[in-house]
Order: structure tokens, then C-alpha cells, then sequence
């Protein structure tokens, strides 16, 4: 200690010396080395990395390859089991008609290709969504425990499709039930409105938001609003479902537990894009999204406009999330669960952590959806059941675990 | 880098929140390799001063310029380049490591990937704040001191002219704030950038800075040479309190007294 301060004394007092090598000498060669051993050292770490990028694109990669089994196990089970073959056969066939011959049972085609892939495609892209979204949200609140369901969007989703499941043939009448063919594939006014006040109200849950966070809300502030944003939604959703007649009745509670009932292929075609695009854009934002983790101030000092970013990543992670949960109705935890194993494996960066997180959520929901098409078969259960029950327990270990004393 | 002579001009700041004026009309001047400390009581603004200083918050009038210009009116990322910030309080999210974090430094020139370049730079800041080690640890599994050192290694990654300290001694003990100071000091002088720091200590005050200003009452109390600037009078004006200014061996340092009158518990 005594000796620091008295080179800092000597340093203070002169100051146009302040390079100590010089001062000791003839050891131009000593400096040489210097700059060697701190090249040597900073090529070590530039390496420790590099080696940590490699980790974060094999985790990614083997995400890649989880939702990839998951996707084909959930084309082969279901109240019938086809065997592997048959279903590449029946994919095969209708990509390649000349060149690939159809399975032996040819209702396995059918199967395949009218209800298994696109049920399995809904499942795939809504899981990406929402995850994506989760990662998304949770890196611009810094709170890791947001998401689209705990933040109250996907019952203000909900709302919005409840309120046009009951109201639309009264204020749409005959409209509402159109149909018009787009890419070959019947398309119905009722799914795209769906959409549309799905994301209506899921962007004003995420305004409502948005306002309290502004505020410099504390992270359990945040949530509590989540919730209850989501018990106002919820009030407008029993309202609907008390003034709706039998058939909308089951309609709305078949889809409140979500499920994929709705899983067709003109669902896909309206999803696919949005999904494809919004993904895209929110990962080029990922850097930006890395600086906030800092704080505020520090992604202010290097150049973000915070209000511009952060209204940005939550109106297109709404967007996403909401244009699924418009199909498939509640669907909650995904948008926890999978950033958050994710984080745990990789650390946080959001340009790796989406990737993976989005392609563990649909692994999650395909192979949830699995489990609710056999657990009682031949009858099935809505996957959201399966996922509140996962999901809640996740989220309960995840709040008593040890460390989020910190993080929290 | 730090070649050039910069100077970051305060004209005429006004700064406050909502009805209430924390800064009012204030100007002044600093420039590259010097260490400037920015003094004055709790509650006087310094927080608000240094968080005006780097773009954190817009003031209310006046302007800072950097070589003349307007910082308002600087592409934010060309300013990031310019103004580098350590804030008194850290907050991270979890899984952040070191590397993560220092990489945020890079930030300003880089778009999505970071070069080779980007990593040598970050590599060496690690290694100057000496957390090198520490690199692919998380962030919360680090000491107070050394989540500063990562915040300071942050700063310097970002390559600025102009370094601003928000109070960064002040949760530390004696050998980190000691350490610390010396940091800033060899930044302003081996760099040749500019250090502007919040500083509740005064004898630290003395010891390391070339410049003191002191904020007393929304405005400037006086600014200069510490010898000059830090007197018996300046305390008892500024903070309300008896000090003698002793001079030994090691130089100038200050020793207070309890006044014995009741008006600094008043203060915010």
C-alpha cells in the first residue's frame, strides 16, 4: 500500500513521465517482451471466445436437431402410429409424385398430409414465436421472468379472438363466415379477423405495459401488472363467453385451453410470413438487445435509442405471438421456459439464445402436442393443459431457485 | 486514439426534474489529459451533472459541446465514441459474463458481429483492469470491487476520449478506491482523454485530480486547482462544516470536525 501510493505520488508530481518503463531505463527489450506476453495473453482470451461462440452454435445446432425428431415423431404418433417410413413416403410423394410412390395404406396420406403436418407446422411456429418472443421481451424489461403469457399478452390475445368468435357473425353477418381462395387454399374472413383483434389486444396489453415499465417499475411490479392485465382481459373473455350462444360457447372454451383445432393449411400459409419475418427482425436487433443487459444507462451511453428499441422488439414480439395465439388460443410458459434453459446453457447472449430458445419452444409445444393426442387415446386433450401444468411448475422452481435472490 | 486534444464545453446547463432546478445555468470547461473531480454535498447535483454530461438525460436548457459541437445534435453512436460512461450503480441481467459485458463497450462500431479487432480490444481492457481472469465468469458471482473493474474494462473497450465517473469509489474500501483512482488517473494522463469524476471524498479529491469544481446551491461554488479550490472556508460554505487543511509529506489532506450546528441535516 505505502509503496503504491508513493509512485502515484511520483506520478502525480511529473506527470510527462507517466511511462515507468521508460523511467527504468535501458529495457527497450523488456518492453518488447511486454507487448509480446500481452499479445500472447490477449490472443488466450480472444480464444476462451472463440471457443465460446463454437459452444453456443452446437447447443443452437442441437436444438436445431431436437425440434427436427420431435417434429417427425409428431407426424408418426397420434391416435393411429404410422411408421416412420410411410410418413416420409407420404411427404415424399407429394413433393416428388413421379418419383416417390405412396404408402401401402393410403389413408396414412391423408393423415399425414391434411391433419399431422399442419397441426405439427402450427405447432412448430407457434412455439417459435412464442419463445422468441419471451427471449425478446425478457432481454428488453431485464426481468426473466416476462413473457408473453406472464405479461398478460396472450389473454389479451385471447380477448380479442373471444370477442370475434361471438360478435363477429352479428357485426360481420354473412361476411363473417366468406370464404375466398388465396394460393390455392380456402381462406375464411373469420381466421384472418381472428388475427387481426388477436393482435389489437395484444398490442394494448403491451401499451399498458409499456406505461408501467416507464415508470421504472421494479421487476415484480412488472409481472404483478402482467397478471393482472391478464385478470381484466379474462373478465372481457367470461363476459363473452356468458352472452355467447351454445355452439360459440364451445367453440370459445375449446379454444381457451389452446389447442390446435384450428390447424390447417391456410393457418399455415397466413402464419409462415409473419412468423419467418418477425423472427428475422427481432434477431437482427439482438446486439442492441445485448447492451441493455448492462442497464439503461449504459445502452444509452453506447449509442441506442432505448424508447425507439424497446417499442420496436415488444410491438413485433406482440405481433408474432399474437398472430399464433390467434390459432391456437392460450398457450402458456413457452416464452419462459425455453429462454430461460437456454440462458442456463449458453449464457445471454440474445444472438445465440434466440435461435435456440425459439427452436427449443417448438420442440416444447410439438412434443406437448404429442402427449395430448395419445395420453387418452383415441381421444386427445388441448396441449395448453399439458403446458399450464409444466409451465407452473417451472415457474415455481425457477422462483425459489437460490441464485434469483440476485437476478430478481 | 486520444491523440488529439479535445475540449468538452458546458455552456449556460439547466437541469432538473419536473418543478424542481438541480442545476441551474452552469458553465464549464474540460479537456484532454486532465482529471477533473466534481465535488459538492448530497443532493447538489453532481449524479445529475455527470448524467447530463454523457446524454443519459437531455438538459432542460443549455448545451455541452464536444470540439465545438452540439452533443444533442451528434449521431448517438458517433457521440458513444466520444463519451464513455461508469455509472455509480450496476445493475446485469443474469448469465452475463465479463466478456458479454465489456463486449457492450464495442457496441458503438459494430453492427451485429464483432471483428477480430473488437475482441483484442475488449481482450486488452480485461487485461488492463486486470479481470482477465475473470472472463467467462458470470457477472453476479463477482466481488463489488471487481464487477467495478468489469465496468471500468466496459468503458475502456468503448475506446472514448472523455471518461465519466458517476461517484466510483464510493461503496469500496480503501485499497479498491485507492486502486481505482489510480486508474482514472493513468486513463487522463497515458491515454491522454479527458476523466471527469463525482467524488465525495476530498482528500481523494486532492491527491488525484488535476482540476476540482465544486457544485454548491444549483451552481458552480468555484472550480480549479484542488490547493486552491479546497479550503477551510469552501467546507464550511459548501458543506456546512469545520476542516483544518494539513500539510505533510504525502502532501495536502483535509480533517473535518462536527460543527456542532444542526443545518446539514436539513440538506436533501
Amino acid at each position: 500500500m505505502q509503496e503504491d501510493e508513493s509512485t502515484i505520488r511520483k506520478e502525480v508530481s511529473n506527470p510527462d513521465s507517466m511511462h515507468s518503463k521508460e523511467r527504468e531505463g535501458p529495457s527497450r527489450e523488456q518492453e518488447l517482451m511486454d507487448n509480446k506476453a500481452e499479445e500472447i495473453q490477449s490472443d488466450r482470451i480472444e480464444g476462451i471466445y472463440a471457443a465460446s461462440l463454437r459452444r453456443k452454435s452446437l447447443f443452437v445446432l442441437a436444438m436445431l436437431a431436437i425440434s427436427i425428431i420431435v417434429f417427425f415423431l409428431s407426424l408418426a404418433f397420434g391416435s393411429v402410429d404410422i411408421p416412420l417410413t410411410d410418413v416420409l413416403r407420404s411427404i415424399g410423394h407429394n413433393i416428388f409424385p413421379s418419383w416417390i410412390s405412396m404408402p401401402e395404406k393410403e389413408w396414412y396420406e391423408v393423415i399425414v398430409m391434411n391433419e399431422r403436418l399442419p397441426r405439427t407446422l402450427l405447432c412448430v411456429l407457434t412455439g417459435i414465436s412464442l419463445a422468441a418472443a419471451g427471449t425478446v421481451m425478457q432481454g428488453l424489461l431485464r426481468n426473466p421472468l416476462v413473457s408473453p403469457f406472464t405479461l398478460g399478452v396472450s389473454t389479451a390475445a385471447s380477448f380479442g379472438a373471444a370477442i370475434t368468435l361471438v360478435f363477429g357473425s352479428t357485426l360481420f353477418g354473412s361476411a363473417f363466415y366468406l370464404n375466398f381462395s388465396f394460393l390455392g387454399l380456402p381462406m375464411t374472413v373469420k381466421n384472418i379477423l381472428l388475427v387481426i383483434m388477436s393482435f389489437v389486444f395484444g398490442m394494448l396489453s403491451i401499451i399498458i405495459v409499456m406505461k408501467i415499465a416507464k415508470k421504472d417499475a421494479s421487476r415484480s411490479t412488472l409481472i404483478l401488472s402482467g397478471v393482472v392485465i391478464g385478470y381484466i382481459f379474462q373478465a372481457g373473455i367470461s363476459f363473452s363467453k356468458y352472452v355467447s350462444d351454445d355452439e360459440a360457447l364451445r367453440e370459445i372454451t375449446n379454444w381457451l385451453m389452446g389447442g390446435m383445432w384450428n390447424a390447417t393449411w391456410s393457418a399455415i400459409v397466413i402464419l409462415l410470413p409473419i412468423v419467418i419475418i418477425c423472427v428475422i427482425y427481432l434477431e437482427r436487433l439482438a446486439l442492441d438487445i445485448n447492451s441493455l443487459s448492462a442497464g439503461d444507462e449504459i445502452a444509452k451511453n453506447v449509442g441506442i435509442d432505448l424508447e425507439k428499441l424497446r417499442k420496436r422488439g415488444l410491438v413485433v414480439s406482440t405481433l408474432v405471438t399474437s398472430a399464433c395465439i390467434g390459432f391456437t388460443g392460450v398457450i402458456g410458459f413457452i416464452g419462459l421456459m425455453a429462454p430461460h434453459m437456454c440462458r442456463m446453457a449458453i449464457g445471454n447472449d440474445v444472438r445465440y439464445v434466440l435461435p435456440a430458445s425459439a427452436l427449443l419452444g417448438s420442440a416444447i409445444l410439438t412434443g406437448s402436442d404429442i402427449v395430448a393426442r395419445i395420453i387418452i387415446r383415441p381421444e386427445q386433450i388441448p396441449v395448453g393443459i399439458i403446458l399450464y401444468l409444466i409451465g407452473g411448475l417451472f415457474f415455481i422452481w425457477m422462483v425459489t431457485q437460490k441464485q434469483w435472490g440476485a437476478r430478481l | 486514439m486520444g491523440g488529439q486534444a479535445l475540449k468538452l464545453e458546458v455552456e449556460n446547463l439547466r437541469q432538473g426534474y419536473g418543478d424542481n432546478i438541480v442545476i441551474d445555468d452552469i458553465s464549464f470547461s474540460a479537456g484532454s489529459g486532465e482529471m477533473l473531480s466534481v465535488l459538492g454535498p448530497n443532493g447538489c447535483g453532481k449524479s445529475t451533472l455527470i448524467k447530463t454530461l454523457c446524454n443519459v438525460h437531455k438538459p432542460r436548457s443549455g448545451s455541452v459541446f464536444i470540439d465545438g459541437e452540439d452533443t444533442l445534435r451528434m449521431d448517438p453512436r458517433e457521440l458513444a465514441k466520444l463519451i464513455g460512461y461508469v455509472p455509480q450503480t450496476m445493475s446485469s441481467f443474469g448469465y452475463s459474463t465479463v466478456y458479454d459485458l465489456v463486449l457492450i463497450g464495442r457496441k458503438p462500431y459494430v453492427d451485429w458481429s464483432y471483428s477480430q479487432e473488437d475482441l483484442r480490444i475488449a481482450a486488452q481492457a480485461m487485461i488492463t483492469m486486470k479481470v482477465d481472469c475473470y472472463a467467462e465468469t458470470d457477472i453476479q458471482a463477482l466481488s463489488g470491487g471487481q464487477r467495478q473493474r468489469v465496468y471500468v474494462a466496459r468503458t475502456l473497450a468503448q475506446r472514448p476520449e472523455f471518461y465519466i465517473f458517476d461517484e466510483p469509489t464510493s461503496a469500496f474500501d480503501l485499497r479498491n478506491q485507492l486502486d481505482t483512482m489510480r486508474i482514472m488517473k493513468s486513463i487522463s494522463h497515458e491515454q491522454n482523454a479527458c476523466v471527469i469524476v463525482a467524488l465525495h471524498d476530498l482528500n481523494l479529491a486532492i491527491r488525484y485530480s488535476d482540476r476540482v469544481l465544486v457544485l454548491d446551491d444549483r451552481s458552480i461554488y468555484d472550480i480549479g486547482r484542488p490547493e486552491d479550490v479546497i479550503t477551510s472556508k469552501m467546507i464550511e460554505d459548501v458543506y456546512g462544516v469545520t476542516a483544518d487543511i494539513i500539510e505533510d509529506e504525502h502532501g495536502l489532506y483535509v480533517r473535518a470536525f462536527d460543527s456542532g450546528r444542526d443545518d446539514v441535516a436539513d440538506r436533501v
